[in-house]
C-alpha cells in the first residue's frame, strides 16, 4: 500500500508538480488587477514613499524651496526681461504726466514684476482715458497707449467748470469759461446725464450758432436755448430738435430773431408762443391805441 | 431529476459567464495524461477568403497548452486525489504559464464511470397549435425517465429527434403545426462518485467547473468529419485505461459506452509477459510496438536492458515478433470488446457504418490492418480536427478528446437542461386535476 502519511524531503525532488502556494501565487500573478499592480501601482508608490521621505525633513524642503527662489530670480533679472522705459502715446502733457504720477516705476525693473492688468485698470480710473493698451515692447520699454476722451461742452456746475464729453462723462475742470469758448456751453443740473441730446440740438442749430450763448437744462427733463440779448427758446422734454427746426424756420423766413422778441416758447409744439419785450409791447400798444383808440 | 437539472444549469451559466469573460480551459483527465488547454473566445472570427471558418472552431484559440503525465487515475476515474490534484496543478500552471492568462473555469471530459446509454421517449398533445419553445420543452420532460439505477448521475441529456404526427426526422419542430409532438431523447449516465471526485478535485485545484462532458463523445466530435456524422459512424477512442465508443448519427450522439481497458493493459502485459518495468515496457510498446508481424520481425532484436545489475537479466533481448506476439491478443480483445458492445448498440442497423478509431491506442503500427478484420471494412485511423493555436505537439491521436472538448465548448449541443421547464407547471396541473376530481365527486 501506498504510504498515506507524505514524506516531504523525498517527495521534493523528483516530483514536477508545483506546491499548493506556488501554484496560488502564480494565479495570482497572472490576476489582472494584480499585474496592473505591478506594472504600475508598485513604482509609482515606490516613488510616492521616496519623495515623502526625502521631504520629510523641513530643512531639506527649506533649502530646496530656497533653491528654486533663487533660480527664479536669476532668471527675472536677466538683462532680457528688463525694462526701462515708459512711452505713452495719445495723450495730451497734462495726462501724460498725470499717467506717469499714477504709475510709480522705478526702472529698470522685471517684466515678471509688472501687473500689465492692474496697471490699465489704474490707468482707466484716470477720468480724461477713455481707453488704455500696455504692453512691454521688445527692447525693454513699457508702451502705454491711451485714447484720450475729447471735450465736446463746457459744463458750469454750481461753482466749477468741468469739461465733459459728448456721452457726458466729464474730462477735467477749468478755471474759466475763457479758456474754452470753443467749446459750447450747458449748464443746469443733470445737464451731464443729457449730453448726447444736447449735442444734437447744437448741431442742429447751426444758423444761429454766432448767437448762442448756451444750452440749459431745466428741471432735468427739457432744454432752454440761450441767444445773446437775452433771447431764449423753451424747448419740449420729447422731440426737441424738431421744435428747434420749427422755430429755426420761422427765424429763417420772418427773421423772428431780429425782431423785439424775448422769449419763444415751443414747450407746448402745437401751441408756440412767443413773448416780446416790455418796451415793444408797450409801443405795440399805443401804436394799436393811437391807430384804432382802443386795445 | 430536478436536482441534476438545477447543477446541470448551474453549470451551463458558469460556462456563459467564462464565454463572456473569453477564457476557459479544457481540462482531459485521462488515465495516462492529462492535457490542460486554455481557449481565449474571439467576439468576431477574423473574414477569410476561400473557405469559411468550419464548424465554428475560428470562434475559438489555444492561447495555452500543458500535458503532464497524469498520476493517480485508472480506468479514467480518479483513485487517488492528491495525486491527481497536483498533476491537474502541473498542467494547468503550464498551460497558464505559456498563455499568460489566468483561467477560473474548466470544462472537464468524464472517460470513465462506466457509461450508459438509455433512448428516451416522450409525447405530448398540441391539437393543432404551433410548436413554441415551451412546448419542446414540455415534450422533453414528458420523457419517461428510466431507472437508471442508484448512485448513477445523468451527463448528457440530448434531444437526438423530433417527431410531429407523422413526419419525423426534425431537429427543430418550432413554429410548425400538428397535433402530436414526440421527441427521442439520448440520455448517458454516469457513475456520481466518479463524477463527484472529479468535481473535488477540480475544486481543489481553486478552479470551477463550467461543463462536464463525456470523452468518447467529444473524440466523436472532433475525430468524425461532418459525413460521418451525418450518415452513422463510430468512433473508438483507445485511451489509456479505457476505451469509448461513440455512435453518431445525423450529428447527434445516440449511443456511447466505454471498455475498460486501454494501452495500459498491453503494458502491463509486455511487462509481465517479458519480466521488465512498466516504464521499460511503455518504452518498447511505443518505440518497438505493433500488431502485425511480418518475417522480418522474427530477426529484429531488441534489447530490453535494465538496471538490476544482474547481468544475465539486464543484457536480454527480444524478437520484435515476440513482442507483437504479446501485445497483438490484448489488442484483438479491446477491438472485438468494442465491436460487441457496437452491436449490442445495433450498429448495422446504421445506413452507414464507418468506424474510426482514435486515441493513442489508434497510434500502434499495423491496427490498420488488424482493425479491419474484427471491425469491418470501413475502419479508418482518425486524428482530430486541426483547430486555431494549438500547438503541433498536441495535434496527435492521443488529443482527440482534448480537441472534441474545445469545439463542445465553443458549440454546445442542446440538452435537456437548455430549456427552461416551469417546475411548477406540473404541480398546478396536478392540483388542477385534484380540484376537478373532486368536483366531479362531490
Amino acid at each position: 500500500m501506498r504510504p498515506l502519511k507524505r514524506r516531504r524531503r523525498a517527495q521534493r525532488g523528483s516530483d514536477p508538480a508545483p506546491s499548493r502556494l506556488s501554484y496560488r501565487l502564480q494565479r495570482l500573478a497572472l490576476t489582472p488587477a494584480v499585474r496592473r499592480g505591478f506594472t504600475f501601482g508598485v513604482p509609482l508608490a515606490a516613488i510616492a514613499l521616496m519623495g515623502t521621505l526625502t521631504f520629510a525633513d523641513e530643512a531639506r524642503r527649506d533649502r530646496l524651496f530656497a533653491w528654486i527662489d533663487e533660480a527664479r530670480a536669476k532668471i527675472e533679472s536677466r538683462e532680457e526681461f528688463m525694462v526701462r522705459l515708459m512711452s505713452i502715446e495719445g495723450a495730451s502733457d497734462r495726462l501724460a504726466a498725470d499717467i506717469r504720477e499714477l504709475l510709480p516705476l522705478d526702472f529698470p525693473v522685471s517684466s515678471f514684476d509688472l501687473d500689465l492688468a492692474a496697471m490699465q485698470d489704474a490707468v482707466r480710473t484716470l477720468e480724461a482715458v477713455e481707453e488704455a493698451s500696455l504692453r512691454v515692447r521688445p527692447g525693454g520699454v513699457l508702451d502705454i497707449r491711451v485714447t484720450e476722451r475729447v471735450p465736446t461742452f463746457v459744463w458750469r456746475s454750481g461753482e466749477e467748470l468741468l469739461l465733459i464729453d459728448a456721452t457726458g462723462h466729464p474730462v477735467t475742470t477749468i478755471d474759466a469759461r475763457i479758456e474754452r469758448t470753443d467749446l459750447p456751453l450747458l449748464s443746469g443740473i443733470g445737464a451731464d446725464r443729457a449730453a448726447a441730446e444736447a449735442n444734437e440740438i447744437i448741431r442742429a442749430a447751426g444758423p444761429i450758432l454766432t448767437r448762442l450763448r448756451g444750452l440749459v437744462r431745466i428741471g432735468e427733463r427739457r432744454w432752454d436755448v440761450v441767444l445773446d440779448e437775452g433771447q431764449k427758446i423753451r424747448l419740449p422734454e420729447l422731440r426737441p430738435v424738431q421744435a428747434l427746426e420749427q422755430v429755426l424756420a420761422v427765424d429763417e423766413a420772418q427773421d423772428l430773431f431780429a425782431r423785439d422778441v424775448i422769449l419763444v416758447d415751443m414747450r407746448v409744439p402745437r401751441r408756440p408762443t412767443v413773448r416780446i419785450r416790455q418796451e415793444a409791447a408797450e409801443t405795440l400798444r399805443q401804436v394799436k391805441m393811437t391807430e384804432l383808440g382802443d386795445d | 431529476m430536478f436536482d441534476l437539472y438545477r447543477s446541470q444549469r448551474a453549470m451551463r451559466a458558469m460556462r456563459q459567464n467564462a464565454m463572456q469573460r473569453g477564457v476557459v480551459a479544457i481540462l482531459d483527465i485521462g488515465t495516462s495524461k492529462i492535457a490542460c488547454l486554455i481557449l481565449r473566445f474571439d467576439p468576431a472570427p477574423a473574414p477569410t477568403d476561400g473557405v469559411g471558418p468550419m464548424a465554428g472552431q475560428s470562434a475559438f484559440r489555444i492561447i495555452g497548452a500543458a500535458t503532464t503525465r497524469s498520476r493517480g487515475v485508472r480506468f479514467g476515474e480518479i483513485e487517488a486525489m492528491h495525486e491527481t490534484e497536483r498533476a491537474i496543478r502541473t498542467a494547468v500552471q503550464n498551460a497558464q504559464k505559456m498563455a499568460q492568462v489566468r483561467v477560473d473555469h474548466v470544462i472537464a471530459t468524464v472517460s470513465g464511470g462506466g457509461p450508459r446509454s438509455y433512448g428516451l421517449a416522450g409525447q405530448i398533445e398540441l391539437r393543432g397549435a404551433q410548436v413554441a419553445e415551451h412546448d419542446v420543452a414540455e415534450v422533453l420532460s414528458a420523457c419517461e425517465m428510466p431507472d437508471i439505477g442508484p448512485g448513477r448521475e445523468v451527463l448528457h441529456a440530448q434531444p437526438v429527434n423530433f417527431a410531429l404526427d407523422h413526419r419525423s426526422g426534425m431537429n427543430d419542430p418550432r413554429g410548425q403545426v400538428g397535433d402530436m409532438l414526440a421527441c427521442d431523447v439520448h440520455m448517458l449516465s454516469v457513475d456520481g462518485h466518479v463524477v463527484e471526485n472529479l468535481l473535488h478535485a477540480v475544486k481543489r485545484c481553486d478552479l470551477e467547473l463550467a461543463g462536464l462532458a463525456s470523452a468518447a463523445y467529444v473524440s466523436g466530435i472532433s475525430s468524425l468529419v461532418e459525413d460521418e456524422q451525418e450518415l452513422g459512424a463510430a468512433c473508438i477512442d483507445m485511451g489509456g485505461g479505457v476505451t469509448g465508443l461513440s455512435i453518431f448519427w445525423r450529428k447527434h450522439l445516440i449511443y456511447a459506452d466505454a471498455v475498460a481497458m486501454g494501452g495500459d493493459h498491453v503494458t502491463s502485459d509486455i511487462s509481465k509477459g517479458l519480466q521488465i518495468s512498466l516504464s521499460t515496457a511503455e518504452r518498447l510498446k511505443t518505440l518497438h510496438g505493433g500488431v502485425v508481424a511480418t518475417s522480418i520481425d522474427d530477426r529484429d532484436m531488441i534489447e530490453l536492458g535494465g538496471e538490476t545489475g544482474d547481468f544475465e537479466i539486464d543484457r536480454r533481448t527480444v524478437s520484435r515478433a515476440e513482442l507483437i506476439g504479446i501485445m497483438r491478443p490484448r489488442v484483438e480483445e479491446i477491438l472485438e470488446e468494442a465491436r460487441a458492445r457496437l452491436d449490442v448498440a445495433g450498429f448495422e442497423a446504421l445506413p452507414s457504418q464507418q468506424i474510426v478509431l482514435t486515441g493513442g491506442g489508434s497510434q500502434i503500427p499495423g491496427l490498420d490492418t488488424l482493425a479491419p478484420r474484427i471491425l469491418g471494412q470501413q475502419v479508418r485511423i482518425g486524428r482530430p480536427l486541426r483547430v486555431a493555436g494549438l500547438p503541433e505537439k498536441a495535434t496527435g491521436a492521443a488529443f482527440a478528446s482534448a480537441v472534441g472538448l474545445c469545439l463542445f465548448a465553443a458549440h454546445p449541443q442542446d440538452e435537456f437542461w437548455d430549456f427552461d421547464i416551469l417546475p411548477e407547471r406540473n404541480g398546478t396541473r396536478s392540483l388542477r386535476r385534484a380540484m376537478r376530481w373532486f368536483k366531479e365527486n362531490w
